[in-house]
């Protein structure tokens, strides 16, 4: 005992001065990481709009590409695809994710629940070209061809385990007794989940969902092997369609210097995109008035 | 006796394998406060969320046993106990309105999930209740602010009103005050006594003065059984059984 007296004692009597010096020491450590951390992203962020920026044009944005040798051209193909496959693939995944959080918060027990935060944990960790194979394997080669469905099934496939853990980690913050207080009130247990747990948790369900958007948003991999790329301008799901990483890709290793800047311009409008769905959910989320519906 | 609204007969309740209560037989009197005290863990609480079929909720919870409620078995086979909640209203130790809602739709939330949406009939039943909680002159003007902006006390007595608002008979109350201040802890008391004339209630509290002031029985648990049970006058003057005088007295929980 007198031992750890001691040794308390020896701690507080560490000189004041010495104890000042390594907190200045340790916050400047965790200042420098955090400034690392964001100039990382400022340092993408200016170079991609210095490369991309003086080549995004109205001819760039609202135009097809043009054949080789030929200059002018822009990426709408490319747009249209990204919007509507992401559109497809969210159609399908966030529901799908949703409910699948739903359940592995509120009824999921024992073994089943398990494996199925398991395998999700699994999905969300699989490098998502090996999605695309995936997918090309269950629906490119029986349909006999690549084709916009299939590239939006890829983009699901990756949203569903995204969605799914973030919605039931949101769940499992709503305390329990407020679903008690909703079913002691006598209303069933479905619609205390529905219009008590979930409406609760809206917004974090909605941060979490335009996240998972913003990320299939700029997926290279996976619609490599399953939406392929098409230089005219298509809207039939069943038919290959063009997507901006795809194209940015494309673009990128191709010999040509006008394609390379082309590329680049693709990937101004992306991180755009992408940046403005992030702060736009931030705005989105932000603590609402909290009040009355009707 | 004819006029018991509720009496339980051997109720038995585990959690997986630990028996929390251990054949319980009770009758409550209609238009009563009983007051229900004994240490931490003695089954109190499980035992009120026996009474309207919440204890069940809880994963491997189970009960046995009759409850019969108004002469009606809640535990037969084919009960709904949806149905025996909206008849056996609860208020918890925490005040736990629903956030995000306002003062208003936390008070008709039972009515409006349950389908009632005539906005007369809940602006109606919301001032009964706010007026029956002793909380409609404190928040009158703000019932469209977020309920969980009151202070704790009106928390309370927001869920309170809460329960009261689907009219059930019959209110359980676990430790309704043990979070809140003297001051509201008076208010709620007063209430419990006001609301006698309208419903019967059930109330766990480990405070042993408040349960002497507003029941009229008491029933002293320990360690999963009932000890005893009887006139609240005379359990805390000449307890019949050793437990109690030493429970009340202070020797040991």
């Amino acid at each position: 005992m007198s031992s750890l007296r001691g040794q308390i004692r020896d701690f507080t009597h560490l000189r004041y001065k010495r104890r000042k010096l390594l907190s200045l020491f340790i916050s400047f450590l965790l200042s420098l990481s955090a400034l690392a951390a964001a100039s990382c992203l400022i340092s993408v962020f200016g170079y991609v709009i210095w490369k991309g920026l003086p080549h995004v044009n109205l001819d760039f944005l609202l135009s097809l590409p043009k054949p080789v040798g030929e200059t002018g051209g822009g990426m709408f193909n490319a747009f249209l695809g990204t919007l509507l496959m992401v559109f497809l693939g969210s159609v399908v995944g966030i529901p799908w994710g949703i409910l699948t959080g739903v359940y592995l918060s509120e009824y999921g027990r024992g073994k089943f629940a398990f494996l199925v935060r398991f395998s999700a944990d699994m999905l969300a960790s699989v490098p998502s070209i090996v999605v695309g194979l995936f997918i090309y394997v269950l629906i490119v080669k029986p349909m006999r061809g690549f084709s916009a469905l299939a590239g939006a099934a890829s983009l699901a496939l990756i949203m569903i385990p995204i969605i799914a853990r973030n919605t039931e980690e949101l769940l499992k913050l709503v305390p329990n007794h407020l679903r008690e207080a909703g079913l002691a009130l006598g209303i069933p247990r479905w619609k205390v989940i529905l219009r008590i747990v979930l409406r609760g948790s809206l917004g974090g369900i909605t941060t979490g969902v335009m996240l998972a958007i913003a990320r299939v948003a700029g997926e290279t991999a996976p619609l490599l092997f399953t939406a392929l790329n098409n230089r005219f301008l298509n809207l039939n799901p069943t038919q290959p369609m063009a997507s901006l990483p795809v194209q940015i890709y494309t673009y990128a290793i191709a010999p040509f210097d006008e394609w390379n800047q082309q590329a680049w311009a693709g990937a101004f409008v992306l991180v755009i995109f992408v940046f403005v769905l992030n702060l736009g959910t931030r705005w989105l989320v932000k603590p609402t008035a909290l009040g009355t519906r009707d | 006796m004819p006029d018991d609204i509720l009496s339980v007969e051997g109720l038995c309740a585990w959690f997986g394998e630990h028996q929390a209560l251990k054949s319980i037989d009770l009758n409550v009197a209609s238009h009563s406060v009983t007051a229900l005290i004994g240490p931490s863990g003695c089954g109190k609480s499980t035992f009120v969320r026996c009474l309207n079929r919440l204890h069940e909720e809880v994963p491997g919870a189970s009960a046995s046993g009759k409850v019969l409620l108004q002469g009606k078995n809640i535990y037969d086979a084919n009960v709904d106990p949806v149905l025996i909640r909206r008849k056996v209203g609860m208020v918890f130790q925490k005040p736990n309105p629903f956030p995000a809602l306002s003062v208003f739709d936390n008070v008709v939330a039972g009515l409006k999930l349950a389908g009632i949406r005539r906005k007369s009939v809940l602006k109606e039943v919301a001032e009964k209740s706010l007026r029956q909680a002793a909380l409609w002159e404190e928040v009158k003007d703000k019932l469209d602010k977020a309920g969980t902006s009151l202070s704790g006390g009106q928390q309370q007595r927001l869920c309170i009103a809460r329960a009261l608002a689907v009219e059930p008979p019959i209110l359980l109350m676990d430790e309704p005050t043990s979070a809140l201040d003297p001051i509201s802890t008076a208010k709620i008391e007063e209430l419990v006594v006001q609301l006698k004339k309208d419903i019967t209630i059930i109330m766990v509290t480990h405070n042993m003065q408040q349960a002497a002031r507003i029941s009229d029985r008491t029933a002293f648990f320990l360690l999963g059984e009932l000890i005893e049970f009887g006139d609240t006058s005379s359990l805390f003057t000449v307890p019949k059984e050793k437990k109690t005088e030493q429970y009340i007295t202070g020797k040991f929980g």
